[in-house]
């Protein structure tokens, strides 16, 4: 791979993913081999808004290379003073670190902030934009439980706001993947990623209800939807329980399914599931740890 | 008055916008940066009968030529415009807009969360669709009245 920064799912071809893959699947088997592999090397994590599980898990990808992070601390702290810019920030901590990675609730300040430093930047979240590290950790957990050929998923929940959807989408259509996006109509995908997806000619079909399509399914995709997102918490109650799902739900589903989510969740799965053949949740997540190891292999130039 | 007396009486050096499309004569002017204040001599048609468009609007500014800039921003809002290099009171120069592969400055993202609507060292910069544009940092889509999204300074 030859991107310095990993702005966005968009940037990422095939080839790219799957040498990801394949280091993850590496360094996943034997962790060991992975261990002095960046000594010394510094990963300075810059979070505006809090995300303490994508911050850990960072933190210990950094480590199981033998490297180590430097944090900017909780923004309004002392060490991030209020009213900085973001610009002035990234270019402040790259000199103290080997490699960025950014949380911002800003959309497109990935892409911006790259445009201000020159060691490598990672995108870990921009505001609903793109989330792309956790769609190589969904893709690799894609690939280890139901692989990409042939493959039909679903994606059902907050399509409109959640990034981790519209990331998993793109990178999706490097493959031979039909995607059925089940949401309630104020909560569609947006304009802009189904423009982008028209572009790259995926299949995709819209839908409002999970029965329909849920017993040709190989993955479903489980997200969050907010309550906030709704004027009033009665709406709210009622679009969310349409939603969720349990072992009932389920009945109807292959014995294969694979259920993803990219926690935290709250009610949408019932824990029922969390014992069953179906939930790769807990698995997803940690799969977070070598796909990151990975990344920072590749962008810290690991190619041997 | 002609279509062609219109076009070229009053103005002796400067520049003639024609053929932009009928009720965007003001937009022009904003992207132009032209209002009461900035004291450059203009006349303003709209809505004028036209062969090829039926109706439209045309703007004539008074010792001005526009820039890159300008004419990439006018080209989204007005299509057929034709602009007019006058020099004593001849056109010296003729050439219809062409529509840019981006945008930069000029227009302001209408996504409030987008970085580039907050105080960074960052200008705006668009991708320019067949059907609108696109904001090159948070992927957002201008379709309709991209003419509201000029940044007037
Ligand atoms: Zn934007």
């Amino acid at each position: 791979m030859r991107h310095d920064h990993i702005i966005s799912a968009k940037q990422l071809s095939r080839a790219d993913i799957e040498a990801v893959l394949d280091r993850a699947a590496e360094a996943a088997a034997d962790p060991e081999a992975f261990a002095d592999r960046h000594e010394n090397a510094l990963l300075g994590l810059c979070f505006f808004e809090p995300s303490t599980r994508t911050k850990m898990s960072f933190t210990a990808a950094a480590k199981r290379l033998g490297g180590d992070v430097v944090d900017m601390g909780p923004v309004g702290s002392s060490s991030v003073k209020k009213g900085e810019s973001l610009a002035d920030t990234v270019r402040v901590v790259e000199g103290y670190a080997d490699a960025l990675v950014l949380r911002h609730p800003s959309e497109g300040s990935a892409q911006m902030a790259s445009e201000f430093v020159d060691v490598p930047l990672i995108n870990a979240g921009d505001g609903a934009g793109q989330h792309p590290t956790q769609t190589l950790l969904d893709l690799y957990t894609i690939r280890e439980s139901a692989g990409f050929d042939d493959l039909t998923i679903g994606i059902m929940g907050d399509l409109k706001y959640g990034r981790t959807v519209h990331s998993l989408a793109h990178a999706l259509t490097n493959f031979d993947a039909d995607q059925h996006f089940v949401s309630p109509e104020s909560l569609k995908l947006p304009r802009s990623v189904r423009y982008d997806l028209h572009e790259e000619g995926a299949s995709i079909r819209e839908h409002t209800e999970l029965d329909p399509v849920l017993s040709e399914l190989d993955v479903l995709y489980v997200t969050r939807i907010q309550a906030e997102r709704f004027p009033d918490e009665s709406e709210y109650r009622a679009i969310a329980g349409e939603y969720q799902i349990d072992t009932e739900t389920l009945e109807a589903a292959r014995d294969d399914l694979t259920v993803m989510h990219p926690l935290p969740r709250v009610d949408e799965i019932a824990h029922e599931i969390d014992d069953t053949d179906y939930a790769h949740y807990f698995q997803q997540a940690h799969n977070g740890v070598p796909v990151r190891m990975a990344l920072l292999d590749l962008v810290l130039g690991g190619d041997r | 008055m002609s279509d062609r007396e219109l076009r070229v009486s009053k103005i002796r050096d400067g520049t003639v916008i024609d053929h932009i499309t009928a009720g965007q004569a003001l937009n022009v002017l904003a992207i132009l940066g032209i209002d009461a204040d900035s004291g450059d001599a203009v006349s303003v048609g709209m809505r004028v009968p036209s062969d090829r468009l039926g109706s439209k609007d045309i703007v004539k500014v008074e010792g001005r030529e526009l820039s890159q800039d300008e004419v990439d921003v006018l080209s989204l809002i007005a299509p057929a415009a034709t602009i007019n290099i006058v020099q004593e009171f001849d056109v010296v120069k003729k050439h219809r807009v062409e529509r840019p592969e981006e945008v930069v400055g000029v227009l302001s993202c209408p996504n409030r969360h987008c970085i580039t609507t907050e105080d960074e060292p960052v200008e705006s910069r668009f991708d320019v669709l067949d059907d609108g544009i696109r904001c090159t940092y948070c992927d957002t889509i201008v379709r309709d009245a991209i003419a509201e999204q000029i940044d007037v300074a």
